[in-house]
């Protein structure tokens, strides 16, 4: 705490004015980022973590208000006119956000992008400021740099955009950058890039890094100092040794906790075969035919898949390597090639009519549990819709006691059932989405992404959910998610996949303790080692 | 650890579904509500305000052609007298000193040359000034008389047209006419645009290419003109109007609806109802249109207007429907030949159709902000 | 993009021979004939008439008849003004019909880009709520009142404009105002609906994190944005202006064409109401395709090949 303070926050509270009444989102926070320092804010969703900052940088939606008090060295900068705002904001404090894919101007160039700061902040001609402006994207690492300065932001990556927003940041050789989420939306590997280039520059240029994450992993890894949110107050601040191994408070405890933990023991050998699937491929688009490309795109490249009574098998990969679509054609819920046997039955190819009767016992819960709900139908009338399909003959009072079974058997009170989906928060609807697959007493479910949604003290708890009901009902999932450690806690089995192929596959020990591909073993390291990286990326 | 209130139960109060919450809403929204009011006012007037007008639409007044409005009853005193003296111009009779009083008017008459006829009285009767005229003969001097009538007590509060017909009472009728063509035809567009966008959206693929396509090039013919050879060609007939504009209005409505039922049709709740093996009559029925009702209904709310608008642009070209049934749209156009000497004629017609425009658009813009809450 | 603007003009040859083929056969179908109106002719004079003018033939000799000459560029005798050429008569109305209609659509996106981006601009203020009364007033009350209402007001009452003619800025003032303002009034919602949302989105959020000023801001990062569905509503608007012509050229008395097509239609006056007709299908469809291109050159995301 000796270094000099660039940013003081002191006090600052944060309101919303909105139609149900005003909302508090920050109530009183104070915080400090000294010189060359690395701070991390870490809250789950609705924490007001980033509010702090936005209210900070001016950039508050128009029906916030921030009172307070933030010294930018010594300069009170809190609800400055927008004028003198600018002197400071993209010059000796600036910022990189969440969404790589929406904060830079579809309609420019990298190059006009990255220009404006220069020429309004440094006073650079244009020609001199798409001098630096290549110096900028070399320094970030793009490869290519002169095509992609005078590419459109539609044509980069979603890593390569984030690292042009990180060369904007750079442009006038800031004191401070604000990072909000800036790897949540990206893969693991390209995480850790991030990561890593983002602490290369910082010990090259020497800036201080204020960085808002819910992902403890990269704290952790990356911060020197950590304040802990919670419901817009400060929960707790520390130095992160002190912060990971000793915490105060209960809540850091829990969120330090809630990393998914567990293991999954393996069924028996002679365990039954529920579903099969044998050289699945998906292709979309069409072929080349009269006056049209050829858009054929293969999403599956022929994969083979056991899945036996009460396992379950993690599929893993990043963004586009196919898993979810593997997960919906096993299930026929896209046209797919190959052989799906279902207790024997031979269920690849059927039409709906014809899938029908098999549908109770193969289900489906999907990633976001905001998407997955009819907005207009009841709890009740969204877990028994199935039970019209495949029980026709039940009375409107047996299904709703079914329906008040499948709420209470994933913890919901039965109570609750004539309410609508919008006054459940994610975690709920979550539970919801399992009932409504539940109540069909399924034998196999896909579960695709059910809990990357969520934050991680809510996840934990669908996870104890998922298990409960997996020993209760003698259930078999496939498991789709990215989120290594989630997969890692709940599965016996593992296919890890890339561009639609499977890369490695087998035991879940095995795969994660001893990876075989070279593939896995960077996913392994960029999920469970980021500190590992960076120090010995860094060294 | 368990005791963590994280997954917050929600709210104790009342359940409330999208639909009754997007009615709390709107219920907020001043400017809706009045609308609702106003419109509902306007369409009593024109379903029963006809009936109940104190003058038929089409009934003429050849003396008062385009008075002015006025509260005050028609014949104003200083115009008593000189009805009656052109009433009984044709009777060939010498008038003395006229003396209007209590709604009765007294006229001496007398005659050089011959002895007073008592059918001269009709030619009082004629006069839409007065009624129940009777000649009192002098019984001493056949060749004088005293005439009685009543005068009449006419209300043109919006005063009449270039025919002496009653602007209050046209305005009545035309309400009812722009009424019903704007919810007709906005049915006719309704029912063709949701049914082929759905369906459009809904079979996707193949079909839906071409479906949208014959859309497309529907969009870039030159409908309004279509409408008016149609009009113009086939007669005017008012079935004819409402086919004409409502097939013009569907193709935005197929085009919306296809939009929405695509979307839907990639959400996941749609994906979950196949994963149960929901069949797709259910799935539409249960899914696909609860949710495009908002929508629809607030794309409904925009299209009457619209429709009413192009009604009138049809009868303001002298398209629309035919006299003596009249129009708000034939009032205007009369009304703009007038507005030199008798400007009531394109205030009142002008002003009743904006009101009329206003509160519509009000009450679709009240009810986008209610239904579609990102927008706000 | 050079192909692609070929290939859609070539598309539009369909579009237009539909077009055509519709509206001859209708009009066709349609009872009554362009000579009825001229008292009772003989029936010699009448099949004289008919005979000039190619009535006489089976209906579909006439069809091709017109075609022909329409792909030459001649769109027949009027049968009303019988000494001219229809394309003649067009020739003389178009200008000032374009002219009109330009004026009023350049007006219309000037107008309606400044309101729209001073009412988003102050959201939930006076100015705002000024703006949507003024846009709301604008798309309510149709042309046919705005028109006779300035007529009457700035011509017969104040003595101001005339109320009629056409050839100096005085004359043009009140059609292109009556004419523009409900296009003014729709441009400004549209601009104020996508501005709002566009200030709101992420990428302005970074122009303003980064110090722009507040007028680059606005006016190059959300304006040239939220600008993209107004583009796209102009080929509408061209239609829309195209037949709101109509009724501003019959109210200030101007020798546009919009005029010719009622009286043509009233008249079964046969070629010209197919001239006008051809006339906006042209009009119409080079618009679609001018937004089009227009959009393709605003928004990179967008690329046709």
């Amino acid at each position: 705490m000796t270094r000099e303070p660039v940013l003081e926050i002191d006090d600052i509270r944060v309101t919303f004015d909105t139609p149900d009444g005003a909302v508090e989102a920050v109530r009183g926070v104070s915080m400090r980022v000294g010189q060359g320092e690395t701070v991390a804010v870490v809250g789950e969703s609705g924490s007001g973590k980033s509010q702090v900052m936005m209210s900070a940088m001016g950039l508050l939606a128009s029906n916030g208000q921030a009172t307070g008090s933030v010294r930018y060295r010594g300069q009170e900068i809190l609800n400055l006119p927008t004028d003198k705002l600018n002197k400071i904001r993209g010059a000796k404090i600036t910022m990189i956000f969440q969404e790589p894919m929406t904060s830079l101007d579809p309609l420019y160039t990298i190059e006009d992008q990255l220009c404006e700061p220069l020429m309004i902040h440094g006073g650079k001609s244009r020609g001199k400021a798409s001098a630096r402006v290549l110096e900028l994207l070399k320094l970030v690492q793009i490869p290519e740099p002169e095509r992609k300065m005078k590419a459109y932001p539609y044509e980069l990556s979603g890593g390569q955009r984030q690292r042009v927003m990180i060369a904007m940041a750079l442009a006038n050789d800031p004191d401070l950058l604000i990072a909000d989420e800036p790897t949540t939306a990206l893969d693991v590997t390209i995480q850790a890039e991030i990561l890593h280039l983002l602490a290369d520059l910082q010990k090259r240029l020497g800036m201080s890094i204020l960085f808002i994450t819910h992902d403890l992993g990269i704290v952790e890894a990356f911060a020197d100092r950590v304040y802990v949110m919670r419901h817009g107050k400060l929960e707790e601040e520390g130095e992160t040794a002190q912060i990971f191994n000793a915490p105060v408070t209960e809540y850091t405890r829990m969120l330090l906790d809630a990393e998914p933990s567990g293991t999954k023991a393996a069924p028996a050998q002679d365990a039954q075969v529920m579903l099969e699937g044998h050289g699945v491929k998906v292709t979309f688009g069409q072929p080349a035919g009269f006056l049209r490309k050829d858009t054929q795109f293969t999403a599956v490249r022929g994969i083979d898949v056991a899945l036996r009574q009460e396992q379950t098998i993690g599929i893993v990969g990043e963004s586009g390597s196919g898993k979810s679509t593997l997960g919906r054609a096993l299930l026929q819920l896209l046209p797919a090639e190959g052989r799906v046997v279902y207790l024997g039955h031979e269920i690849g190819g059927l039409d709906r009519k014809g899938m029908r009767p098999y549908r109770d016992g193969l289900q489906m819960v999907f990633q976001d549990p905001y998407g997955s709900l009819s907005p207009r139908m009841t709890v009740s009338e969204i877990i028994t819709e199935g039970l019209l399909v495949h029980e026709p003959g039940l009375s409107s009072k047996e299904r709703a006691k079914r329906a008040a079974q499948a709420l209470e058997d994933v913890g919901l009170e039965p109570s609750m059932r004539n309410r609508f989906p919008h006054e459940f928060s994610g975690g709920q609807r979550q539970r919801i989405a399992i009932a409504r697959a539940v109540v069909l007493r399924p034998k196999v479910i896909v579960l695709d992404e059910p809990t990357s949604a969520l934050d991680r003290s809510v996840q934990k708890q669908v996870i104890e959910l998922l298990r409960r009901l997996q020993k209760e009902h003698a259930l078999s999932y496939l498991f789709i998610s990215h989120d290594l450690a989630v997969v890692r806690a709940l599965s016996d089995y593992v296919m890890v996949m890339k561009d639609g192929a499977v890369v490695e596959e087998g035991q879940t020990e095995q795969v994660f303790d001893n990876p075989r591909a070279s593939y896995t073993h960077e996913l392994m390291r960029a999920a469970f080692d980021l500190r590992g990286i960076l120090r010995e990326k860094l060294a | 650890m368990t005791d963590m209130p994280i997954d917050t139960a929600p709210r104790p109060d009342t359940s409330r579904s999208l639909w009754a919450t997007a009615m709390l809403r709107l219920k907020r929204n001043k400017a809706a509500m009045a609308s609702i009011v106003v419109l509902i006012v306007l369409a009593i007037a024109g379903a029963f305000g006809p009936l109940v007008a104190p003058h038929s639409y089409s009934e003429v007044y050849p003396e008062f052609v385009k008075v002015r409005p006025s509260l005050q009853p028609y014949p104003q005193a200083e115009q008593v007298i000189p009805a009656a003296e052109s009433a009984l111009r044709r009777a060939r009779v010498d008038l003395g000193g006229i003396e209007v009083e209590d709604g009765k008017v007294r006229i001496p008459v007398s005659s050089d040359s011959r002895d007073l006829d008592p059918r001269i009285s009709r030619y009082l009767d004629r006069s839409d000034v007065f009624s129940n005229a009777e000649l009192t003969i002098d019984a001493a001097d056949p060749k004088k008389g005293m005439m009685e009538a009543s005068v009449q007590e006419l209300y043109f509060i919006m005063g009449t047209d270039a025919n002496g017909r009653d602007l209050f009472s046209r305005i009545l009728i035309s309400l009812r006419i722009s009424l019903m063509i704007g919810a007709l035809a906005t049915a006719v567009a309704l029912v063709i645009g949701v049914a082929y966008g759905a369906t459009a959206g809904f079979v996707g693929g193949r079909i839906d290419n071409v479906m949208m396509r014959f859309v497309d090039v529907m969009y870039s013919l030159p409908f309004v003109f279509f409408v008016i050879l149609l009009v113009v060609f086939f007669g005017r007939n008012l079935v004819l109007m409402f086919l004409a504009v409502g097939a013009v209005e569907w193709l935005d409505m197929a085009r919306i609806t296809r939009g929405q039922t695509l979307s839907l049709r990639r959400r996941e709740f749609v994906q979950a109802a196949e994963a149960m093996g929901v069949s797709s009559g259910s799935i539409i029925k249960r899914h696909i249109i609860p949710n495009t009702a908002g929508t629809v209904i607030i794309y409904m709310t925009l299209l009457i207007p619209k429709v009413i608008l192009l009604e009138s642009f049809l009868s303001f070209l002298g398209l629309g429907v035919q006299e003596p049934l009249t129009s708000l749209g034939v009032l205007i156009s009369e009304g703009a030949k007038n507005m030199r000497n008798a400007p009531f004629m394109l205030f009142y017609p002008a002003a009743t159709m904006t009101v009329l425009l206003f509160a519509l658009n009000f009450l679709g813009d009240g009810l986008r902000d209610a239904l579609d809450p990102k927008d706000r | 993009m050079l192909s692609y603007a070929l290939r859609r003009l070539l598309s539009a040859i369909p579009t237009l021979f539909i077009i055509v083929t519709a509206a001859f056969f209708m009009m066709r179908i349609a009872p009554g004939g362009p000579f009825d109106q001229e008292r009772t002719l003989e029936a010699t004079v009448m099949a004289n008439l008919n005979a000039t003018f190619g009535l006489d033939k089976p209906l579909w000799q006439q069809y091709a008849i017109y075609l022909g000459n329409l792909f030459q560029g001649d769109m027949g005798p009027s049968f009303i003004y019988r000494d001219k050429r229809v394309h003649e008569i067009l020739a003389e109305g178009l200008p000032i019909s374009m002219q009109l209609g330009a004026t009023a659509l350049v007006l219309a996106l000037v107008l309606g880009c400044l309101l729209g981006s001073m009412a988003a601009l102050r959201q939930n203020t006076r100015t705002d709520f000024g703006v949507i009364a003024v846009a709301t007033f604008g798309i309510t009350v149709p042309n046919f009142v705005v028109a006779p209402v300035l007529s009457l007001v700035f011509a017969v009452m104040l003595s101001w404009l005339p109320a009629q003619g056409w050839g100096n800025w005085n004359q043009m003032l009140l059609p292109v105002i009556a004419l523009a303002l409900p296009q003014v009034a729709v441009v400004t919602r549209l601009i104020r609906g996508s501005m709002i949302e566009a200030l709101r989105s992420d990428h302005v959020r970074t122009a303003r994190a980064y110090g722009l000023p507040a007028r680059m801001v606005v006016v190059k990062h959300a304006l040239r944005a939220a600008i993209l569905p107004a583009i796209s509503y102009l080929g509408p608007a061209a239609a829309a202006l195209l037949t709101g012509s109509i009724v501003v050229e019959q109210v200030f008395n101007l020798p546009g064409i919009g005029r010719y097509f009622v009286q043509g239609a009233l008249n079964r006056d046969y070629t010209l109401v197919m001239g006008t007709v051809v006339i906006v299908a042209i009009f119409v469809v080079v618009f679609n395709l001018i937004v089009d291109l227009l959009y393709a050159v605003l928004d990179p995301r967008v690329r046709y090949d």
